[in-house]
C-alpha cells in the first residue's frame, strides 16, 4: 500500500496535483464551556480557539487518476478540497497544480435571493466564461440540471437537492483539468446521481483528474482509482480503493 | 494507528521531496496571488461578473418591496425632509445658507452616495463568504460590484436631485453638465475607500461597528445642512482650514457650485479631490490585492 504512494503505475501521466505538508489552522470564537473566563467582556480574546483542521498532508496525484477522499465528519476533507482549490490558503506547506482546480461543494448557495437563471449566469461569469459563452451554454446547463420549470424562482426556494443539482450543472459546463467534487453527488436523486457520475467519468477520460469526497462507499469504488483516508487532519491511508475502503469500514 | 505509523515510517525512509516533484513537473502553487498587473488584467477580463452582479442585486433587493426602485430616491428625500425640518428650526438663522432647500438636498443626496458606498464596500467580502468559499475569481470584483451598484442607483438620484433643485427656482445652466464629472471623481474616491474598508473588515469584524460612527461624524462635519464658512467665521482659522481639506465636504461644494447659486469653488478644490481620489484608489487597490490569499480563510 505504501508503495502505491511513491511509485505510480506506468500508465499514469505527469504529476498534476502535489500537496506538500499542508497545514490549515482556523481561528474561531468558542463559546459556552470552552469560554472559561467567566464571560468577562474584556477577556474575549481567550474565547478564540485555534482549530487545526489539517496537520501536514502530503501526496502526489498524476494525470488521469480519480481520487476518492473519505473520513468521518469533521476530519478535514472539505478543508482539504478548499485548499486544493486555492480558496483557503494553507497556513504551512502548499498545494501545487498544473491548472486552477475547480471545486464543487454542497454548502455553497451562490446568491439565494436571485433566481436560478441569474445564478447560472453569475456562476459562469465568475468561473471566467465570457458573456457570449454564458448565454450560449445556458440552455445546455439548465437542461442538464433538469430544473427548467423552476429556473425563474429564487434559489432560496430550492430544496438542497435542487440547489446541488444546479451548482453541479454549472460547474461541469466547463471542461476542467482538475475537478474537486465535495459530496455534491449525495444530494441529487438516483437518476441525477447516475448522470453526474457518468459526467465525472467522462471528465476523467478526457485526461482530467477528479477528486471525489463522498460518504457513499459505492460511489467511491465505482468512480475512483485511488483513495485517501483523512482522519483528524492526518492522511491515514492512501492507496487502492478496495483496500482503503475496507480498512475504513473495519475501523468503525 | 498501526497503519498510520506505517505510512509515516515509509515516508520518512523514502523522504519524498514533494517540493521538487512539483517544480520538475512545472506545477504552480494554487491560490498564489498573481502579480498586480496580471491581477488587474484578470479583473478586467471578468468585469462582466461585477457588472451583472451589481445589476441583479439592485433588482433582488428592490423586488421584495412594493415601491421597488422607488426607495432608492425616497430614502434620501426623507432624510432631506427630516434634516431640513429639524435643523431649519433648531439651527440659528445665521448658520443657514441662502437657498436652503437646494443646498440641503444636494448635500444629503451627494453624501448618501459616499456613505452607501462606504458601508456596502466594507461588507463586500464578509457578506459574500459563501461565494468566496466556492468560486475562484479576483476578490476585488466584489467591492467593485458594490460600488457599481451605488453608481447605478445614483442615476435616478441625480435625476430627482436635479428636479428638486430646478423646482425650487435655481436656474438650469450649462454648468450642470459638470455634475457627472464631479460624481465620476467621487466614484474613484469611493472605490478606494471601499477597497480599504473591505480588507479591514476581513481582519477585524469590529470595523463594521465603527463605520456608522465614522459616517455620522463625517455627516455632521461636512457642512450638509449648514454652511461651513458661516459657522466657522468667528472661530480660529485652523478650524476652517481643516474643514476645507475634507474631500467629502469639497465634493458637496463642487456639486453645489454647479447647481446652486451663491456657491463658489476654486481650482484648489478640484485639485484636492482629484489628488485624493487617485491616491485613495491606488492605495486601495494595492492594499486590497496584497491580502488576496487571506479572503477565503475565515
Amino acid at each position: 500500500m505504501t508503495e502505491k504512494v511513491n511509485t505510480a503505475p506506468a500508465t499514469l501521466g505527469a504529476p498534476i496535483v502535489v500537496a506538500n505538508d499542508v497545514h490549515v489552522d482556523y481561528r474561531t470564537h468558542a463559546s459556552g464551556k470552552a469560554l472559561s473566563n467567566g464571560g468577562s467582556l474584556f477577556k474575549r480574546q481567550s474565547g478564540i480557539r485555534l482549530v487545526h483542521a489539517l496537520k501536514g498532508v502530503s501526496f502526489e496525484v498524476r494525470e488521469g487518476e480519480s481520487v476518492g477522499v473519505i473520513g468521518h465528519n469533521g476530519s478535514g476533507k472539505s478543508t482539504l478540497m478548499r485548499t486544493i482549490a486555492g480558496l483557503t490558503t494553507a497556513t504551512k506547506g502548499a498545494v501545487y497544480a498544473a491548472s486552477r482546480p475547480a471545486l464543487l461543494g454542497v454548502n455553497a448557495a451562490l446568491m439565494p435571493d436571485l433566481s436560478g437563471e441569474k445564478n447560472v449566469l453569475l456562476g459562469m461569469l465568475a468561473m471566467g466564461h465570457s458573456k457570449a459563452e454564458s448565454t450560449e451554454q445556458f440552455d445546455e446547463i439548465v437542461e442538464f440540471s433538469g430544473l427548467a420549470e423552476f429556473i425563474d424562482l429564487p434559489m432560496k426556494t430550492y430544496s438542497s437537492g435542487m440547489q446541488a443539482r444546479l451548482r453541479f450543472s454549472i460547474a461541469v459546463s466547463r471542461d476542467h483539468q482538475i475537478l474537486l467534487v465535495d459530496e455534491a453527488l449525495a444530494v441529487g436523486d438516483k437518476a441525477f446521481r447516475d448522470k453526474s457520475e457518468q459526467r465525472i467519468r467522462d471528465l476523467r477520460d478526457q485526461a482530467g483528474t477528479v477528486f471525489l469526497v463522498s460518504h457513499s462507499m459505492r460511489s467511491i469504488k465505482d468512480t475512483c482509482t485511488r483513495v485517501l483516508w483523512i482522519d483528524h487532519g492526518n492522511l491515514l491511508m492512501d492507496g487502492d480503493p478496495a483496500e482503503v475502503v475496507k480498512a475504513y469500514e473495519d475501523s468503525k | 494507528m498501526r497503519r498510520c505509523t506505517r505510512l509515516r515510517g515509509a515516508r520518512l525512509v523514502k523522504n519524498i521531496d514533494y517540493e521538487k516533484i512539483a517544480a520538475d513537473a512545472g506545477l504552480e502553487r494554487v491560490g498564489a496571488r498573481p502579480p498586480l498587473r496580471a491581477y488587474l488584467a484578470e479583473l478586467w477580463e471578468r468585469r462582466h461578473f461585477a457588472y451583472t452582479l451589481a445589476g441583479y442585486r439592485i433588482r433582488a433587493t428592490m423586488s421584495e418591496n412594493r415601491l421597488g426602485l422607488g426607495w432608492i430616491v425616497i430614502r434620501p428625500i426623507f432624510t432631506a425632509i427630516i434634516f431640513g425640518t429639524i435643523f431649519g428650526v433648531v439651527m440659528p438663522k445665521g448658520s443657514r445658507p441662502e437657498n436652503f432647500i437646494p443646498f440641503l438636498v444636494v448635500g444629503v443626496f451627494t453624501f448618501e452616495f459616499f456613505s452607501k458606498s462606504f458601508s456596502a464596500g466594507s461588507k463586500a467580502i464578509t457578506s459574500n463568504a459563501s461565494l468566496v468559499r466556492s468560486l475562484n475569481f479576483p476578490r476585488m470584483l466584489l467591492p467593485l460590484a458594490s460600488v457599481m451598484q451605488q453608481v447605478f442607483e445614483l442615476i435616478p438620484i441625480i435625476a430627482v436631485m436635479a428636479l428638486i433643485v430646478a423646482v425650487t427656482g435655481e436656474p438650469v445652466t450649462w454648468s450642470w453638465l459638470l455634475v457627472p464629472v464631479v460624481f465620476a471623481i467621487m466614484t474613484t474616491f469611493n472605490l478606494g475607500v471601499a477597497l480599504v474598508s473591505a480588507r479591514l473588515t476581513v481582519h477585524l469584524r469590529d470595523v463594521t461597528q465603527i463605520i456608522p460612527l465614522l459616517t455620522r461624524i463625517l455627516f455632521y462635519s461636512s457642512g450638509i445642512f449648514y454652511s461651513l464658512d458661516k459657522v466657522l467665521k468667528n472661530k480660529p482659522d485652523w478650524m476652517l482650514t481643516l474643514a476645507d481639506a475634507n474631500p467629502i465636504s469639497i465634493f458637496l461644494k463642487l456639486v453645489r457650485a454647479q447647481m446652486v447659486e451663491g456657491n463658489v469653488v476654486t481650482a484648489r478644490d478640484w485639485v484636492i479631490v482629484v489628488v485624493a481620489a487617485v491616491l485613495l484608489l491606488v492605495i486601495g487597490v494595492i492594499f486590497f490585492w496584497r491580502a488576496e490569499e487571506r479572503y477565503g480563510r475565515d
